[in-house]
């Protein structure tokens, strides 16, 4: 599949700030004062600058809100309305805590509607029995896995973010090598109905169209190997050995930086890894 | 409502396609862009048409595959539209309710006007059926010219889509797939149709026609095309010996 840019940036950085929000619902974060507020500011950002991103995917973005209608059926539709709900709740949740007030029960709905969010984005892609490599249990899990490690990472619990963060190398590494294998059922035989022994002769059209710019898209392999480790070092090893330093006041931050940085690479390993079945009629 | 339609009328409106007889022309592919050019919804936009790389809608094409086997290889033209899916994938991921099954017939449609240009409807079909318009930005596919098939202002012959009225080879056929008796499901009976990735549990209501065997059909001119005898007889059997006695 095609890595577009706005997706990427979308499932990464509102990945990040849902979780983020997570946690700050949960009360796991910093949540009173002027930090409470900085590390709120920083949550939203993050989810609304993933949101805004989203909507360059789109080609009328200007109809953007007619996504709302259909929640009953799609999953796009029902993450649409679970990021505006997370939003409107923790917003009032954080407002009642830096009034001083209590707000944990307010806050633990919040902190549930951020986690159903990043499953819905996840669900958007998992529910496709088009893409074999997304049509699984574990595309959810590692995007809330995702989500929960930056969110950690950005709230500054120093060791539990080290458990997620070596936790999840090791599920994306087992996730990458399972997708390899699950090809799907569809098979260019039973695609064509032509028998085992058919292969394309000729495409319909000259040059490129829609179908293989958006579907037919694919990584060499020797550079998939390449990024992937690539990844597997920027998003997982390096801000690991980062949260090893001794406490230093850099040495979080930089680890949240370098763990999102190397989320954008896994992600768009996510899309140009996946192989879609309209492909079976081009190779 | 993106969701299926939950009563549906039997009627199963859809095409079979002749996997046998079809030539590859891309003449319905010409037809279909033409009139849902010039009717339907947004134009089916080209871009760089005349440049050095031209690209555009389409929302029937024709590919073509080498099929090898026991007898002789053979080229299959596999022409590639919307199927009409019972179980249409692509309506429900919409997150707009643009895209829709209609209950009467069961074709499968988009509301351009709704359209927001996601794309998820795409990438939810199997086989390819449904492309951006490059320039209206909005989802297109194929209607099975709604705007023909109902049309009183057309004549009765041409009340069917564009593709099928065109085809030179009569390798389409459009009908109600619904109905045991109409002629489209007659032929599915009679020659075997088939559905496309029955596995994806889309339920296609579109049918192929797999191609006929081709072995037996060689022989049919065989006889006349016996070898010439080796010793010629009568009036060739003279002419032989007379021209040899010429030197
Ligand atoms: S062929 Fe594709 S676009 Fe047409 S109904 Fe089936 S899934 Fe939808
Ligand atoms: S591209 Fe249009 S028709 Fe397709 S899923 Fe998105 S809104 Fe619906
Ligand atoms: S017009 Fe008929 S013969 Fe020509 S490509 Fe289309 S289906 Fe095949």
């Amino acid at each position: 599949m095609h890595p577009a840019a706005s997706l990427i940036l979308f499932s990464t950085l509102s990945g990040a700030g849902f979780g983020l929000l997570a946690l700050i619902g949960a009360g796991l974060a910093r949540t009173t004062g002027w930090a409470g507020l900085a590390e709120a500011a920083l949550a939203f950002a993050l989810a609304i600058a993933g949101l805004a991103a989203s909507t360059f995917h789109l080609g009328r973005p200007e109809r953007a809100l007619k996504a709302f209608r259909e929640w009953r059926s799609s999953w796009l539709s029902r993450e649409a309305w679970l990021a505006a709900a997370t939003l409107s709740i923790m917003a009032i949740t954080t407002l009642i805590r830096l009034a001083g007030l209590p707000a944990l029960p307010l806050g633990l709905v919040g902190s549930a509607l951020a986690l159903a969010t990043v499953a819905a984005t996840a669900m958007i892609y998992a529910q496709l029995r088009t893409v074999p490599r997304w049509n699984h249990w574990t595309t959810p899990a590692i995007f809330l896995g995702h989500a929960l490690t930056a969110g950690t990472l950005l709230a500054g619990h120093r060791l539990p973010a080290a458990i997620l963060l070596a936790a999840l190398a090791v599920a994306q590494f087992a996730a990458w090598h399972a997708g390899d294998r699950r090809t799907g059922a569809t098979t260019r035989e039973s695609a064509t109905g032509l028998g085992p022994r058919v292969r394309p002769f000729e495409a319909p059209h000259t040059s490129d169209n829609y179908l293989t710019r958006e579907m037919v898209f694919v990584v060499a392999r020797k550079h998939r190997v390449r990024l992937r480790s690539i990844g597997l070092v920027l998003a997982y090893l390096a801000p690991l050995a980062c949260l090893a330093i001794p406490p230093a006041p850099l040495a979080l931050p930089l680890a949240a930086l370098l763990h999102i940085g190397g989320t954008l690479i896994v992600r768009w390993l996510f899309f140009a890894d996946a192989e879609h079945t309209v492909a079976l009629y081009y190779r | 409502m993106t969701d299926l339609p939950e009563t549906r009328s039997t009627k199963k409106l859809g095409l079979v396609i002749d996997l046998d007889t079809c030539v590859g022309c891309h003449a319905c592919v010409v037809a279909c862009k033409a009139w849902n050019t010039e009717n339907y919804g947004a134009a089916l936009a080209d871009t760089d048409a005349h440049g050095a790389a031209p690209s555009g809608a389409f929302v029937n094409r024709i590919h073509s595959y080498e099929v090898t086997g026991d007898g002789a290889p053979r080229i299959v033209h596999f022409p590639k539209s919307c199927l009409h899916c019972e179980d249409a994938p692509c309506v429900t991921v919409c997150p707009t309710g643009a895209s829709y099954k209609r209950a009467e017939d069961g074709i499968v449609l988009v509301n351009e006007d709704q359209c927001i240009g996601c794309g998820l409807c795409a990438w939810a079909c199997p086989y390819g059926a449904r492309e951006q318009d490059p320039v209206a930005k909005v989802m297109k596919k194929c209607t099975l010219c709604v705007d023909r098939i109902d049309n009183e202002n057309l004549p009765e012959a041409d009340r069917i889509p564009a593709c099928v009225r065109t085809c030179p080879s009569k390798a389409r056929h459009f009908g109600d797939l619904g109905d045991p008796d109409s002629h489209v499901s007659q032929l599915v009976e009679a020659r075997g149709g088939m559905d496309l990735a029955p596995e994806q549990g889309t339920r296609p209501v579109n049918k192929y026609l797999p191609p006929r065997p081709k072995e037996d059909e060689i022989d049919v001119l065989a006889p006349l095309l016996a070898p010439v005898a080796e010793e010629p007889k009568g009036w060739l059997g003279w002419l032989d010996r007379a021209l040899d006695r010429l030197g």
